[in-house]
């Protein structure tokens, strides 16, 4: 027996995550993307309240190829894909890894309604390329992965699980406690869910609705409780961008954080971003869904405890 | 000083002035949002338990434990009297902090108390203690129509069950973990 049995044990679920790696790749090629690779290692992140880059340095390990992928599609790259390991210092736990693997794609003319179908698309082909059945069980519940899927907007699913408003809860600094204890676990249950039109302060790199200014073009998917994917129509005004980040950094100076260089280059470069939306998907928590694993460790190599 | 981020099962930390351990941790964090701590917490004095979520930043203070090597002397009312095996001090405990303990306690048992802020919270009693039956009832051999087992009450005033060939002035293992029946001790 090996010495290393939890590492030996793990076999199985590290063969399936390599096939699903390799769907990814083989759909996204299929679909006229390419794949591109852009640094790890980065001067500074956008600035975001709650998102902590880890120190490499004098610079910091990314803790999303955003700035870098947008860039490239205001270069005229139009339909690009990503696979790569991203960084975020202090999360840990049965669903977060401080290191991380992410699938982002980004898909210049399209909205963040057509970016879901996309998803959701890639999600059911990559599922039927790994033997992974159309109805799959995650943590007790079925969960059934044919079109179409359910579609809820935040301010209705706050209606109907936590029966509070949207703005009440966000006025009284409730926003997260409510969907963490009321909301998410009651998304993705019978079918995966998206969830959408997230209040503007809640997009810092999200266009917001044009007939709508309080709320901003994105969404998340749920599968069975867990949060898997998050997705936005990418806002191209680069003035409003800067208002944006300096809010953010003016957040966590309030928070005692540090606040992070203002990225010029891409406040530069955005004016030349065509409309587009774009999407981050958690490769480890996929793997997690196909598996049925009860934690992240399951479907990594190595945790940063057992190094 | 804790962090909200330093949070894990077992860690010790001090709420509204009690001492509590945390009994379930996960951290969670909606797309975007704050990092969030959910936590299950018992109180180390009451035993009670209480749901708390803690956000990034919140800080609190480590409850340090003292554990001390005390013998049991005796009781009076609910007040158990103990004293310090290094200093001699005697000190007191009373019933409702000693929870299940007090059922095991017998003149001269060493036992371990738990100090919080030089106050003593409770007890950690050795895993087995031999205690007397006093009370339980008679079995006559060969009677195959009871149960395997029969009610008894030790010197404490704790009630068990024993095997039906114990009697009355016997002293027996019990298994403080548990509450139950080890063995007879041969006198």
């Amino acid at each position: 027996m090996a010495r290393n049995w939890s590492l030996a044990r793990r076999k199985r679920a590290l063969q399936q995550r390599a096939n699903i790696l390799q769907a990814v790749r083989y759909f996204f090629i299929a679909q006229g993307f390419f794949e591109v690779e852009t640094p790890h290692r980065i001067p500074a992140p956008a600035p975001e309240s709650h998102i902590d880059a880890i120190p490499s340095g004098p610079w910091f390990l990314h803790t999303s190829p955003e700035l870098c992928m947008k860039r490239m599609l205001a270069a005229g790259y139009e339909k690009i894909f990503q696979i790569c390991r991203c960084w975020r210092e202090g999360e840990r736990g049965s669903q977060h890894i401080p290191e991380f693997t992410l699938l982002e794609w980004y898909h210049s003319d399209i909205d963040y309604r057509m970016l879901m179908e996309e998803c959701a698309t890639l999600i059911q082909t990559v599922a039927s390329k790994v033997g992974v059945r159309e109805r799959i069980i995650f943590r007790n519940q079925a969960i059934d992965l044919t079109s179409p899927w359910e579609r809820i907007p935040v301010r209705e699913a706050f209606h109907e699980y936590a029966k509070t408003a949207m703005e009440e809860a966000l006025k009284n600094g409730l926003f997260d406690e409510i969907m963490v204890r009321d909301i998410e676990p009651r998304l993705g249950i019978r079918k995966p869910s998206f969830i959408y039109d997230y209040p503007a302060q809640r997009g810092a790199l999200a266009r917001l609705r044009p007939e709508d200014k309080t709320l901003a073009e994105r969404f998340e998917l749920y599968v069975g409780g867990l949060e898997l994917a998050n997705g936005f129509s990418e806002l191209v005004d680069p003035e409003e961008q800067r208002r944006r980040f300096e809010r953010e950094n003016e957040n966590r100076r309030g928070m005692g954080k540090s606040v992070y260089a203002m990225p010029e280059k891409f406040l530069e470069e955005l004016r030349e971003m065509p409309p587009s939306a774009g999407i981050a998907l958690g490769i480890d928590r996929l793997v997690m869904i196909f598996l049925d694993a009860p934690s992240i460790d399951e479907v990594v190599a190595f945790t940063p405890e057992e190094l | 000083m804790y962090t909200a981020s330093d949070l894990r099962k077992g860690l010790k930390i001090v709420i509204d002035n009690d001492p509590y351990m945390v009994t379930f941790f996960e951290f969670s964090k909606p797309g975007k949002g704050q990092a969030l701590y959910r936590t299950k917490l018992r109180n180390m004095i009451t035993g009670l338990t209480l749901d708390r979520t803690f956000r990034e930043g919140d800080a609190f203070e480590p409850a340090s434990l003292e554990e001390r090597g005390m013998q049991y002397l005796y009781k009076e009312g609910d007040h158990y009297h103990f004293m310090d095996n290094q200093t001699y001090e005697q000190i007191i405990i009373n019933e409702e902090s000693l929870g299940e303990a007090k059922n095991f306690l017998t003149e001269n048992l060493n036992v371990k108390v738990l100090l919080f802020r030089d106050k003593p919270i409770g007890v950690e009693l050795p895993n087995f203690v031999n205690l007397r039956v006093i009370k339980t009832e008679l079995w006559v051999k060969g009677d195959t129509s009871k149960a395997d087992y029969k009610r008894a009450t030790v010197e404490t005033g704790y009630e068990l069950r024993i095997p039906p060939f114990v009697g009355e002035g016997e002293l027996i293992t019990i298994d403080t973990r548990s509450g139950e029946y080890s063995t007879r001790v041969k006198e």
